[in-house]
């Protein structure tokens, strides 16, 4: 009575069959990931040390550390959060909640800020040189490499703050409303609490893509070597990113462990950044209200 | 809980007080109101006196534009780019449109939605959160003494008192729209608009509402939008009929429902024919 029918046997067939389709893919895409950090700890480990943290590179960058570009790109990521998040959340708040959801406008602009976000970032880099360096005469500076960095990271800012802010439901802001809430006051005591965890996210993954970004900072203000430290923002400065595309491909004779250490502490940083940005988000979802 | 429907049945008004008669202030004033979304008409040629303390029923099926008449009153209109409102309305006599603070009048109107809000913060905050909004410095004991007064009114204080400081959108659903009540008292309403507030509460918490409703119309004027056509047969003394964006039919209550009815299909919809 139970007996399977071949059709049924035939649906348990192909079951089984795409199971394991989806299983191999999910390999295929953990493999590479486990190999890169494997191979970055197996061979960059060695070169880890509070001297190659916290020391200047010596000996024409074959040797030493890597502590000016680390502090650069500390610079760079934190100068340019400044610019991009404050006018960033500001504008994801204007397009979600004052203007008009229907009107063209409003549609083409969070079309173009979606296709911005998919500029290549040498293009980015190019505007910043035009822009930042040439026109507005910061020269190669940390202001203009973070600026640059920053209208790269803008649209993904605008976008991740724009849809945490959307998720908040509309019946909140209609309750609001009709207790007699201004818009403002709207956002301030409801909307805004409840898209923080999002929009929070948000940043903190583009604190690593920023991070790790080359190209926008070549031109407008990181340089391959700089035996002082950067003092303030119109001073250029060494970044890790582009301190390993140096002594991975400009310097003659570097011990091959340098540029692996480089490596394991870019995408040592990044990592432990995204996975700050995870667990905050588990935390804040923990409390979630509704 | 079964006492209820049966007094419900008995008497319509157990608080005892009379309906207010045609001669009674008028609170809300409407006439030749049209609503529109861009070019789609939701309600039209609508003119009805809404008087002052009377429970006001609005039956009739979805897509009837209910919800849209009580959204131009508290002129939801404004937030909506594409709803537009002609005709005029006058609360207290005023002209809507007169009001130059709008935020002024909202508050002089609450509003319950069909499904509880609960906001997410604490009970106390979602019923503090009103007067806070107004500007209204009030001190920590008058605010306390309003909150656990809004909350004593809405039916809910018994059951929520000792958790002030837990989330008011973990209450169960019916307590979510008990909590809502209270947040719409603690405006200090002249006016309250409730939008087919039994809908996701069970049947006990709604007679307990209804109840909760009949005391607080002899503080205030209530616009009773439902779906359940006996609810306002409990409730109203006057009742509107309203299909497809048309008022059909406006009449007592007790009229409507022993069949003294002008359109016939005011009398379908109340037999249950169809709705």
């Amino acid at each position: 009575m139970f007996a399977a029918k071949p059709v049924n046997l035939r649906n348990q067939q192909v079951e089984g069959l795409f199971r394991l389709l989806f299983g191999i893919m999910m390999v295929v895409l953990i493999v590479p990931v486990l190999m890169i950090i494997v191979m970055l700890v197996y061979k960059g480990g060695p070169a880890f040390s509070w001297n190659f943290l916290f020391t200047f590179p010596t000996d024409g960058m074959t040797a030493g550390g890597v502590f000016p570009a680390l502090l650069g790109t500390i610079w760079l990521v934190v100068v340019s959060l400044l610019a991009s998040v404050p006018l960033g959340v500001a504008a994801a708040i204007y397009l979600s909640e004052y203007a008009q959801q229907e009107h063209w406008l409003t549609r083409v602009i969070n079309l173009a800020t979606i296709n911005l976000a998919g500029v290549p970032s040498i293009v980015h880099a190019l505007f910043g040189l035009g822009a930042f360096v040439l026109f507005l005469k910061f020269g190669t500076s940390i202001l203009a490499a973070s600026l640059t960095l920053a209208v790269m990271t803008l649209p993904v800012v605008i976008v991740a703050s724009w849809e945490s802010l959307q998720a908040v439901p509309r019946a909140f802001r209609e309750a609001c409303w009709n207790m007699g809430a201004t818009r403002w006051q709207t956002i301030r005591q409801v909307v805004l609490p409840n898209a923080l965890t999002g929009i929070l996210t948000g940043i903190i993954l583009q604190v690593s893509r920023a991070a790790g970004e080359t190209a926008p900072i070549m031109f407008t203000g990181a340089v391959f070597f700089l035996p002082f430290l950067p003092a303030g923002v119109f001073d250029q400065t060494m970044a890790l990113a582009l301190h390993l595309y140096t002594i991975s491909t400009q310097v003659p004779n570097v011990p091959e462990s340098l540029p692996f250490g480089v490596a394991l502490l870019l995408v040592g940083m990044v990592l432990i950044m995204n996975s700050t940005a995870i667990m905050f988000r588990m935390y804040l979802r923990g409390k979630k209200k509704w | 809980m079964v006492n209820f429907a049966l007094q419900a049945k008995e008497d319509q008004h157990p608080d005892g007080s009379a309906a207010p008669g045609s001669d009674a202030p008028v609170q809300l004033a409407v006439n030749k109101l049209e609503i529109r979304y861009g070019g789609m008409v939701a309600l039209s040629g609508v003119s009805l006196d809404i008087r002052q303390n009377e429970i006001f029923g609005i039956i009739g099926p979805a897509n009837s534009g209910k919800t849209s008449f009580l959204n131009a009153i508290n002129r939801m209109d404004m937030m909506r780019s594409n709803m537009t409102v002609t005709g005029d309305i006058h609360f207290n006599g005023v002209d809507i449109r007169q009001w130059r603070n709008v935020y002024a009048l909202r508050r002089q109107i609450g509003v319950v939605f069909p499904l509880p809000v609960g906001l997410p913060m604490t009970i106390y905050d979602n019923v503090a959160l009103a007067p806070r909004l107004s500007g209204k410095n009030l001190s920590r004991q008058a605010l306390d003494d309003l909150v656990e007064r809004c909350l004593r009114r809405a039916a809910l204080w018994d059951e929520v008192k000792d958790r002030l400081n837990s989330l008011g959108s973990l209450l169960s659903g019916g307590q979510q729209q008990r909590l809502t009540i209270a947040r719409a008292l603690s405006q200090e309403p002249k006016m309250l608009m409730l939008d087919e507030f039994s809908i996701a509460v069970d049947p006990v918490t709604t007679m307990r509402i209804e109840d909760v409703l009949k005391e607080l119309r002899q503080e205030m004027t209530i616009i009773l939008v439902t779906n359940l056509v006996q609810q306002a047969q409990r409730l109203a003394h006057r009742t509107a009929f309203f299909l497809n964006g048309e008022c059909v039919e406006i009449g007592e209550t007790e009229a409507l429902f022993s069949g003294q009815v002008k359109d016939s299909r005011t009398q379908d919809y109340i037999e249950g024919k169809f709705g």
